[in-house]
């Protein structure tokens, strides 16, 4: 409860600060910290990715600045009715809120959920408050199965027995309590289409481990409960992606923390999780050759932009992966593998891999 | 042997197919070279050689023209044209040759500027519409107060390519002084770019001084009311420059000329030359100054014609041109282009082969005109609008080697400027050089095509000038206007999370912007760093 009364003391205050500017006849303006490379440091003790301190003044009277100024205090204002009202709505829920064409213009406040989400991001970082404090939650994304038991508001859930779709992960997974844990490890991995693979050849049993996938990006609530995982019950993890710079980004911002978010690195980041595959050389090993899909000019842009930020930059072995992939001049998804048999990841390439740690770190 | 079998033709057997061919009867082989090609353009150029007489003769004799065009259907493809004026005049003896009679005209012997030039036009209306419709001429003339007004129905002998006269008799008219004309002809009215209504606008955009007024066939009247109530300044008549003459004329004029003997032929018959050039020009021609001019021979023309362009003579005398005038050209464009920012220019006169002539151009802005397509570009020579063949045209081609991106216009490679812009060039000269006899497009002479040049740069800098300033102010009222529109929405959210009155935030937020619009727009758009 005290909690809730932080957030709501913060916005309100927001609000008490610009409407004294312009009592005072000042620009408005809003301070806030500049969430881009530029302002990312990675701190080579805790291993994480940490915000700088560099911050913007964002202004209502400049022509540049007048629109993200206006979506910020919008959003600010959809917070506080949220939490006045007790309430909690996703993010897309906050888009429709504040969406509306401005009248007398052509103008809408938000054009797509990008630009709110951007600015209910910069709100949590100019109030402090994490997104789950403004009472605004991700969609709920990505599935997990296990010898693991849970509960959460009252109901005790079996990750071991929960059908084909396994449990879906809530965006907010702060209030959930572990009952009981026996899985050894957990296998994170970036397809959907892979988890159900897995899931179907019962591999989290037979492994005894935990599978959780998402559909692309890594969402908060995911990382949240692998680091939960890891903390509370010191699970290794291995995370398995597509050959490619974006499959790399995401073992990166499992790992280190991610660049919009490194305000909340400390609470997300999980600096001993592995790198499980797909490796260049598993191409070779496993004779996916034939596989593969050619690189285009922004696979090779990314990959170079990969290779360059701070926290790869001294990993050897990793820097040795880069350049074998470019020199590859090709990416491969996981499902490359179902070239050799449908049930080939769980039955020998995973097993394999984990029993001889090959590993990237 | 089959030789001997073949007959042989003798001259005196072809001779009696040999026969003179009327000049008539070339024209009628030839309707295409004067303008008659289709019943379309048969209706323009009736209607132009009408109009242009009509401007020549009030021009030359000071009078501000008044003129009527009527136009009106008789059947689907048959119209009836009356034009009238309130000009001079013409005596009763030379209505029916200037009117049926081709080739007859004041102008083809004279270097003077003028609208017309070779004295084929009217009549060869005339005699296009005697032969789509067999109805004679009407016309009526009168030349002063109390003078009688003369009616004459007309036609023209083809063969002989003389007048006959069918009608000819005394008759009231109410008018002090003036011409109608009155003709049927086959054609076909048909609205656009190349339709009389564009022609009359045309031509009232250039002849500021014209008040006419326009029956089109189908019952509309349209009023282009006189906008200068001044006279154009008259042209001067000017003896040919050496370097304009042909070896032809040379000759012919050899013949005719009355002078006493070869130097003095040269220094009256042409401009700029004074005795001392008139005695190199012999002494490079190996001709004796004193000979009598009908006496040289052909070659003798020839070494002499050589001799001209070997000489260095001084360039024409440039004050016999009437150019519109900056001024007038504006109000003339002001009148009939509803448009926001207008400009032009009156070049000083230059030459080009002996002849002087001026490059005049106006340019009008915004308003109404269409944003997306290539510019209007109105192409006018001696007052005259040329309406046909505008890609074979110098005027054209200057306009699209001109760079209009400098001037804030877009324009693809090779091709018109795009945008809200009407473009006019006129071309002032003593003879203006036409790629054909119809007169629709002026040749390329470099001197001409730099003139052009020049002169649409001139504008075009204005014109840039005029835009950038425009957009700018027009950008920062846009964005004066998105701070009023978000300052409300502002407000209230703001309202919302301080418990401060919406009203409050709102009028102290819309004083602020009163108060510091200009600096407001003036700051940059970075997020200062601290």
């Amino acid at each position: 409860m005290a909690q809730k009364k932080q957030a709501k003391q913060v916005i309100e205050d927001l609000g008490k600060d610009i409407v004294s500017q312009i009592k005072a006849m000042k620009n408005p303006s809003i301070i806030v910290p500049i969430r881009a490379l530029s302002n990312i440091n990675y701190n080579e003790k805790s291993k994480t990715l940490e915000l700088g301190d560099k911050t913007g003044n964002r202004m209502f009277f400049n022509v540049a600045h007048t629109k993200r100024f206006l979506q910020t205090v919008e959003v600010a204002s959809a917070s506080l009715n949220l939490i006045n009202e007790n309430k909690n709505a996703s993010l897309r829920d906050v888009f429709y809120q504040v969406k509306r064409t401005i009248p007398g213009t052509h103008t809408n406040i938000v054009d797509d959920q990008t630009e709110s989400d951007a600015a209910i991001e910069d709100l949590e970082l100019i109030t402090g408050q994490s997104r789950e404090e403004l009472h605004i939650n991700a969609n709920k994304n990505g599935s997990v199965a296990g010898n693991v038991v849970i509960e959460d508001r009252g109901d005790t859930i079996d990750w071991s027995k929960l059908g084909s779709g396994g449990w879906s992960i809530p965006s907010n997974v702060e209030l959930i309590t572990f009952k009981k844990v026996t899985a050894k490890y957990i296998l994170y991995m970036e397809k959907a289409a892979v988890w159900e693979r897995l899931h179907e050849d019962k591999f989290w049993d037979k492994q005894n481990c935990i599978i959780i996938s998402s559909q692309g990006q890594t969402t908060r609530g995911i990382r949240r409960l692998l680091q939960r995982l890891y903390e509370e019950f010191n699970l290794p993890i291995y995370v398995l992606t597509d050959l490619d710079s974006w499959g790399h980004y995401i073992y990166s911002v499992i790992k280190f923390g991610s660049i919009n978010l490194a305000h909340i690195s400390g609470k997300m980041a999980i600096p001993s999780v592995r790198y499980l595959g797909i490796h260049t050389k598993d191409i070779e090993k496993y004779g996916l050759e034939k596989h593969l899909i050619k690189f285009k000019e922004t696979d090779i842009a990314r990959l170079k932009q990969i290779s360059e930020y701070d926290w790869f930059k001294n990993n050897k072995a990793w820097q040795q992966e880069f350049a074998a992939l470019k020199k590859l001049g090709a990416k491969a998804e996981i499902q490359a593998l179902s070239s050799r048999g449908i049930s080939f990841i769980s039955e020998k390439y995973l097993p394999e891999k984990i029993k001889n740690k090959d590993f990237l770190e | 042997m089959p030789e001997k079998e073949v007959k042989q033709v003798t001259a005196e057997e072809l001779a009696k197919s040999q026969r003179e061919i009327s000049v008539s009867e070339f024209f009628v082989k030839n309707k295409h070279l004067l303008g008659f090609d289709n019943p379309r353009k048969a209706l323009l150029t009736t209607i132009k050689e009408a109009v242009d007489n009509s401007l020549d003769a009030c021009d030359e004799s000071r009078i501000l023209p008044d003129i009527t065009v009527e136009v009106s259907p008789i059947s689907e493809n048959r119209f009836k044209i009356i034009v009238e004026d309130n000009g001079p005049g013409i005596v009763k003896e030379q209505i029916p040759r200037i009117f049926a009679k081709l080739l007859y005209g004041s102008k083809f012997h004279k270097l003077r500027q003028s609208r017309g030039q070779q004295g084929i036009g009217i009549s060869a209306a005339v005699m296009y519409s005697q032969l789509t419709t067999g109805k004679p001429a009407k016309i009526t003339s009168k030349t002063g107060k109390n003078k009688p007004a003369h009616y004459y129905e007309l036609h023209l002998d083809t063969q002989k390519n003389e007048p006959e006269i069918i009608v000819d008799r005394e008759i009231a008219w109410e008018k002090e002084h003036g011409i109608k004309i009155e003709l049927e002809l086959e054609a076909k009215y048909q609205k656009g770019q190349q339709s009389i209504d564009e022609y009359l606008k045309q031509t009232a955009i250039v002849n500021p001084h014209l008040n006419l007024s326009y029956k089109n066939p189908e019952g509309e009247k349209l009023e282009f009311p006189r906008a200068v109530n001044k006279h154009p300044v008259e042209p001067k008549q000017i003896k040919p420059h050496p370097y304009g003459i042909e070896l032809g004329i040379l000759i012919k004029m050899l013949k005719e000329s009355t002078a006493r003997n070869l130097s003095s032929f040269l220094q009256n018959e042409f401009s700029r030359v004074s005795s001392s050039v008139a005695k190199e020009l012999c002494e490079k021609s190996h001709l004796d100054p004193g000979a009598r001019p009908e006496r040289i021979a052909r070659e003798e023309a020839d070494s002499l014609y050589k001799a001209i362009k070997e000489t260095k003579i001084m360039a024409p005398p440039t004050d016999c041109l009437s150019p519109i005038t900056e001024d007038a050209i504006e109000k003339g464009l002001k009148k009939e282009v509803n448009a926001e920012f207008y400009t032009s220019i009156t070049r000083s006169p230059k030459v080009y082969r002996g002849y002087p002539f001026q490059v005049e151009v106006g340019l009008a802005y915004g308003g109404s005109l269409t944003n997306d397509e290539p510019v209007r570009l109105l192409r006018f020579a001696n007052r005259v609008p040329l309406q046909y063949e505008q890609a074979g045209c110098a005027v054209t081609k200057s306009v699209i080697q001109t760079s209009w991106k400098n001037y804030n216009l877009s324009q693809s490679k090779g091709a018109l400027p795009i945008g809200p812009a009407v473009i006019m060039v006129h071309i002032v000269s003593v003879w203006v050089p036409f790629t054909s006899e119809s007169k629709e497009a002026i040749a390329n002479y470099p001197e001409i095509i730099q003139e052009i040049k020049l002169g649409l740069q001139e504008c075009g800098r204005k014109l840039g000038i005029y835009i950038r300033k425009n957009v700018r102010a027009k950008e920062q009222k846009e964005r004066a206007g998105l701070f009023e529109k978000y300052i409300p929405e502002l407000s209230s959210s703001l309202s919302n999370i301080s418990g401060e009155k919406k009203e409050v935030i709102q009028n102290n937020l819309m004083q602020k912007l009163k108060k510091e619009l200009p600096s407001i727009l003036a700051q940059d758009g970075t997020e200062k760093t601290s």
